[in-house]
């Protein structure tokens, strides 16, 4: 039963377990699969559709799709890295990126993906423009949801980490956004040493540490030597530097 | 208000996963859940006031602020405009002096925007509280108006109830079934109780071949063979295991489970104890949608009759130890609940989103006991098919699609309404037989279906051809196509959960660019555009709504390329199509206050 078996991505060997999915057995293998709602340490729940692969044919995510023996997986294609473009474009689109005046440049996970996609131009979308009030009623944090891509990652955090469901999805559709336990921050029991508001759980500039801005020069921030890769991307080294 | 809630929530003892039920009172007693009832609400049931917010904010007949003590929603599907549905819209506005979307000053009346109240074949519609009014006229919907305001309740607008169980006292409504063809497996006369007692008598294994040779597939519109779903629910092992019924029709065009719910709810039931037999379960629910809200007091009447007779609860049919019984769980104005998932989710007490699969419900579905969730027409058939067997059920229909289906027509033909037919049947037999001599576009499968030519219709309907849940909507040739597909596109943005990228935002996108096409404001490219990003929606999406959402759009360039080329514009002079020049110059025209003699092409007139 709990013997390893193989399949394959893009023709490369994986071993994995049962009941891994895709992307537990190909992190371990060393093969990357771009993603931006699933980090380590938090249950994946397979939202921002980035780490989209095709098992046997059939569009899968791989952050929730268990792993199949014999499996034939395509991961890096033409076709799925013109899926991920358009969807890192649509969450580029939704909010309001402007990376020259983020916090988070330089460390954003969803501009390193853009980077790694290709995504340098202005790109065939409508902007959507968001106006949400920012809230920074809170003495250590600021939360600017017009950058959030609905990850969800500090709502798992703050859940299952934290214990404190802080955050959690409001609205529906295109006005779903992430709400706070009362009517702003500074009403919530947040504090700035949860993990929902370590540096490495928001993966753009949405959730901010107050009095840390720009901690790290251009050229030495997270992305600017390494692209986005396993052990420089989501939940590894992240934060730190 | 505090002890009105806490009573609420103790009457749920406290529990969690009832909140659906908990906020459908607290919504009907205080009018809306503000943020200090959600706090109570909150702190009643252990949670957080942002996860009672995060369900309160999912589903559209909860509301955040305090509504009128009678709200009106009235229908806006495209048969139902079609029919006129904004006029009477209208009409409401200046006779209640309220704008769609506002409550009045005094707290009176609320005026909303509904997608969809499952009568289109009596539209135009409206929902005045629980009450279900049809077939509006501008005159109707003044008298309608002038009664709410002499202090008129709303169920008793109903001056002439509809047939058979719509004028039940428990109903009263002025509801018609519209069946125009009864077959011989649903709308026939039927029975009581002869497949219970038959499928009683044998063993759950027999049962499960039975079915499975039959053929019987899912009538929800995905055509899962429902003995291979029974049999996996089966096959789990589990302490406990459940029977959801989905009631919860939101696909616009389809009204065929209305009908059922009305006057076949007996044999829902039936089916729903057949199932709960055969996989072993003790519990079931049916997962009825807001809008047919007007139905449950009759269906709670039917479920007590049973328990009466001894064909549900204790010893059903007397035999030891088969113990089931049923809840009703209300739905709340969310058609994602239709997907069996979502309608997992929103029975549990969460927001009415799809949940990973794997594992599926299955093996893991409500409260994560192996759960099976079939269509109310669905456990109709199962029945029909223990009191006449399986090969009865597959003579009728073709190789993969087996029985009869209920078809649910509406639009632009003279007799809409229910068809009881077996599947395999062609577009045009059913196109004669709602007497439909202009059609010119029919839509089959409701939005998410094909919208197909005057050339396609010897094309059968069935899984192997063009598969429907019920819902088959006609188009003469007056009807703009475009607008159609806006207006489907339109209802999917409403519409999608918002869970993952493509369906949240990529429909939004479809959208726009669809409007523009419709201004005459966009060129050939744009059609590549509108193919590729339906193409990523469509592949990356989580769970069928995003799966086909791009239908409209993807199917109308496939079916109807010319109304595309009429109004794409080729530029051989370099200036984008989608850029506007007199919109552009307008501000600066009226800053001057004076006309552009370069572009303006009546210059020389003025």
């Amino acid at each position: 039963m709990n013997k390893p078996f193989k399949f394959e991505i893009d023709g490369i060997e994986i071993e994995a377990q049962r009941g891994q999915s895709i992307m537990q057995a190909a992190d371990e293998a060393g093969v990357y699969i771009p993603r931006l709602c699933d980090t380590e340490g938090l249950e994946p729940q397979g939202s921002c559709r980035v780490c989209v692969v095709k098992q046997n044919g059939r569009a899968v995510s791989a952050c929730t799709q268990p792993a199949i023996e014999g499996a034939k997986v395509e991961n890096e294609t033409e076709e799925i890295l013109g899926y991920r473009r358009d969807l890192v474009r649509m969450l580029y689109h939704e909010g309001n990126h402007l990376c020259p005046i983020c916090e988070a440049s330089g460390r954003c996970e969803l501009q390193a993906m853009g980077y790694r996609l290709g995504i340098t131009q202005a790109t065939k979308y409508p902007y959507l423009q968001p106006a949400r009030p920012v809230d920074a009623s809170h003495p250590d944090i600021v939360l600017d949801t017009n950058r959030c891509i609905l990850c969800g990652r500090c709502i798992r955090a703050s859940r299952d980490i934290d214990k404190k469901h802080v955050f959690e999805y409001v609205g529906r559709g295109i006005n779903k956004r992430v709400g706070v336990n009362g009517n702003k921050l500074a009403e919530t029991d947040v504090k700035l040493n949860d993990r929902a508001i370590d540096l490495a759980t928001c993966p753009v500039g949405c959730i901010i540490q107050k009095g840390r801005g720009f901690f790290a020069p251009i050229g030495e921030r997270q992305f600017d030597k390494k692209p986005i890769t396993l052990g420089v991307g989501p939940g590894k080294n992240r934060g730190k530097s | 208000m505090e002890s009105r809630i806490v009573s609420i929530c103790r009457r749920y003892a406290d529990d969690r996963t009832r909140l659906m039920d908990i906020l459908l009172e607290v919504q009907r007693e205080l009018r809306g859940i503000e943020p200090a009832a959600m706090e109570l609400i909150a702190r009643q049931l252990g949670i957080t006031r942002v996860e009672v917010e995060g369900v309160v904010s999912f589903y559209a007949f909860f509301s955040r602020r305090t509504k009128g003590e009678i709200i009106i929603r009235v229908c806006d599907d495209i048969i139902d405009r079609h029919a006129g549905g904004r006029e009477i819209a209208k009409v409401f506005v200046e006779e209640l002096g309220l704008a769609i979307g506002t409550t009045s000053a005094d707290g009176r009346f609320s005026l909303e925007i509904t997608p969809f109240l499952g009568m289109s074949d009596q539209a135009p519609s409206a929902m005045v509280n629980e009450t279900i009014l049809t077939r509006l006229t501008v005159q109707k919907v003044r008298l309608v108006c002038a009664r709410l305001r002499e202090g008129t309740e709303p169920r008793d607008l109903v001056v002439h109830t509809g047939d058979g169980n719509n004028s039940h006292p428990l109903i009263r409504a002025e509801v018609n079934n519209n069946i125009r063809l009864a077959g011989e497996v649903l709308l026939c006369p039927v029975p009581a109780n002869a497949g219970l007692r038959s499928a009683l008598q044998r063993r759950p294994q027999e049962l499960l071949a039975e079915l499975e040779e039959s053929g019987l597939t899912g009538r929800g519109g995905a055509g899962f063979p429902t003995g291979k779903k029974w049999r996996a629910a089966a096959d789990t092992a589990a302490t406990r295991r459940f029977i959801i019924c989905n009631a919860d029709e939101g696909e616009p065009g389809t009204f065929k489970d209305r009908v059922l719910l009305t006057e076949r709810a007996d044999l829902m039931i039936e089916g729903m104890t057949i199932a709960a037999y055969t996989v072993g379960s003790d519990a079931g629910i049916i997962y009825l949608r807001g809008e047919y809200s007007y139905l449950r007091p009759y269906l709670e009447s039917v479920l007590q009759a049973r328990r009466e007779h001894g064909v549900l609860g204790k010893n059903i049919g007397g035999k030891q130890g088969f113990d089931f019984d049923i809840r009703i769980q209300l739905g709340a104005g969310a058609y994602i609940c239709g997907e069996e998932s979502a309608l997992i989710s929103s029975c549990e007490g969460l927001r009415g989103e799809p949940k990973n699969r794997p594992p599926f419900p299955v093996e893991s579905g409500y409260l994560g006991f192996p759960t099976v969730v079939d269509n109310v027409e669905t456990y109709c058939c199962a029945a029909r098919i223990m009191e006449q067997g399986g090969a009865w059920f597959g003579s009728f229909g073709t190789d993969r699609s087996s029985g009869t289906k209920l078809f649910s027509v509406s639009g632009d033909c003279a007799r809409p309404g229910v068809y009881e037919l077996p599947f395999g049947i062609t577009v045009r037999d059913l196109l004669d037989r709602v007497d439909a001599p202009d059609a010119a576009a029919v839509q089959v499968g409701g939005p998410s279906g094909e919208m197909i030519n005057m050339s396609q219709f010897e094309r059968r309907l069935c899984l192997e051809d063009l598969p429907t849940g019920g819902s088959v909507m006609v188009f003469s040739q007056r009807r703009n196509i475009l607008e159609i597909v806006d207006h489907f596109l339109e209802f999917f943005v409403e519409e999608s959960c918002g869970y993952c990228t493509p369906c949240r935002v990529g429909n939004v996108f479809l959208k726009k660019r669809i409007e523009k096409v419709r201004k005459g404001l966009c060129e050939l490219e744009d059609l590549a555009y509108l193919k590729e990003l339906g193409k990523t929606i469509a592949v990356t999406s989580r769970c069928g709504l995003g799966h086909t959402s791009p239908n409209p759009v993807l199917s109308t360039i496939r079916n109807f390329p010319l109304v595309y080329a009429v109004l794409l514009k080729e530029h051989g002079d370099g200036v984008q199509a989608s850029f506007d020049i007199q919109a552009a110059l307008e501000e600066s025209r009226r800053l001057a206050k004076r006309r552009s003699m370069i572009y303006d092409p009546n210059y020389d007139e003025a």
